[in-house]
């Protein structure tokens, strides 16, 4: 995918987003570290909504099986009774975007929460299907998708790697 | 940069890349402590000794909510019920212990260098609450943690700690981390507490408190430890007010925006007016908050991830 094809899918998402919660009464976006904080940066820009950022850190499920690391999420506003749409740039076991919801709920209770992602590569391991797909993409379990971002890489690209 | 440790024995073998690190976590759990729900899973299933042969509040209370706040299961060992006092050796309490799977012992000891005796037998992982006059590091981090949130940064500030340096682990903490990070650190206090020797340790030796709080940017008082001092290292507590003591007079020529910070339990009246440690240039309450940050950091970091060793 390149940044017209990225860009093209972002366009379409933000739409789609509108289209699924058109009273936009208490939307607001939250990207999940890293690169799904840029990709939720650049819905927002077209969508006029708050956004937010989650760290999972201190939910992950495979806390035991890899070095410690933390970030802080930042979330202003108040998450009780609003409709949050995560981002995040590729889906793959689902596990990221549970540990997600775990870190959201610790802020508040959200009246609903949707899922956006760019990439969906399949091969869940949790029972999560998202709402708003940029592209999906089959793989196989040893291949790796890479999202480049300009924000953090400096160019916009997605790539299979075997 | 990857946390490798599972122990935190001092401040002395940290990195400053390590030191950072550990600062930037603190800040991800201070965050914990405002939201909704001041709880994560991140340690849940782990157990968490507090061995205190030495007594303390506010530092086991800061460790035990910081585990609470993690998940972890804790338990309180103090030297009045533990059986160290019916003959047991520290190295058999700390056997029994792991033979209860702890995964974490955080230990505070009178003796120097009893955590990282534990280190060298245990599989748990190894927190220094004080050893003795040699180590706290928890506190140093935590006054560098409000140090960075005051001023945004550690380097290049005038930092000087005021008191009875020699009997002093958050001292020799501080001034290990304080020097590592780049401040200009100076010890003050009465030359029997504070004497020429800790230049070695790369910092400015005084015995004139108004030069040593002139330029301060920091100012952190130290209690006088009376439980450790042998024999009378000055006339009298109300001399060593007088002569040392931060009171309003001393405080009006300090720097208009020096922090005054106190590692607790203040003497108020002593080291400390009562006016000084409630104005609104003290940070002592702050501290405390972010002890809790700090030390589940530090929880999170040695106990919580895979380590190569």
């Amino acid at each position: 995918m390149d940044a017209a094809a990225i860009q093209r899918a972002l366009t379409r998402m933000a739409h789609e987003i509108i289209e699924r919660n058109p009273d936009d009464l208490g939307l607001a976006l939250i990207g999940i570290r890293n690169h799904g904080v840029p990709i939720a940066k650049r819905l927002a820009a077209q969508l006029n909504v708050p956004i937010g950022e989650l760290d999972i850190g201190m939910h992950r499920d495979d806390l035991a099986l890899r070095p410690p690391r933390v970030g802080v999420s930042q979330i202003t506003f108040d998450v009780n009774g609003k409709t949050i749409v995560l981002v995040d740039d590729v889906l793959f076991t689902g596990r990221t975007i549970r540990a997600a919801m775990d870190e959201l709920n610790d802020f508040g209770r959200a009246r609903q929460i949707q899922l956006a992602v760019l990439i969906d590569r399949g091969h869940r391991e949790l029972p999560i299907r998202p709402d708003f797909v940029g592209k999906n993409v089959p793989t196989a379990l040893t291949e790796r998708v890479r999202v480049h971002l300009a924000e953090v890489d400096g160019h916009d690209e997605v790539v299979i790697e075997k | 940069m990857n946390w490798q440790r599972k122990n935190l024995l001092g401040i002395q073998e940290l990195t400053t890349d390590e030191i950072i690190f550990l600062l930037d976590s603190a800040a991800a759990f201070k965050q914990v402590g405002e939201r909704t729900i001041k709880k994560v899973p991140s340690l849940r299933g782990k157990t968490l000794v507090n061995l205190f042969i030495e007594p303390s509040t506010r530092t086991r209370t800061s460790f035990e909510l910081a585990a609470k706040r993690l998940s972890a299961d804790v338990i309180n060992i103090n030297t009045t019920a533990s059986s160290l006092v019916k003959g047991e050796t520290l190295k058999d309490t700390a056997l029994n212990l792991e033979a209860l799977n702890a995964d974490i012992i955080v230990i505070r000891h009178s003796a120097a260098g009893a955590p990282h005796f534990l280190a060298k037998f245990l599989q748990a992982s190894i927190i220094n609450a004080g050893d003795g006059a040699h180590e706290h590091p928890t506190q140093a981090l935590l006054d560098a943690f409000t140090i960075r949130e005051k001023k945004g940064r550690i380097a290049d500030l005038n930092v000087t700690i005021l008191g009875d340096i020699l009997y002093s682990r958050v001292a020799r903490s501080n001034i290990w981390l304080l020097t590592k990070l780049g401040a200009r650190v100076t010890l003050a206090g009465p030359s029997t507490l504070v004497p020429r020797v800790f230049e070695q340790f790369g910092c400015r030796v005084t015995h004139d408190i108004e030069e040593a709080i002139r330029d301060a940017d920091v100012i952190n008082l130290l209690r006088i430890q009376h439980e450790r001092q042998r024999k009378t290292m000055f006339p009298s507590i109300g001399e060593y007010a007088a002569m040392f003591g931060l009171n309003k007079e001393r405080f009006s020529r300090t720097k208009p925006d020096a922090l005054i910070m106190h590692p607790g339990p203040i003497n108020r009246g002593v080291e400390i007016d009562s006016e000084i440690a409630d104005s609104d240039r003290s940070v002592i309450l702050e501290q405390v908050t972010n002890g809790l940050a700090v030390r589940m950091a530090v929880l999170f970091l040695c106990a919580g991830g895979k380590h190569e060793d």
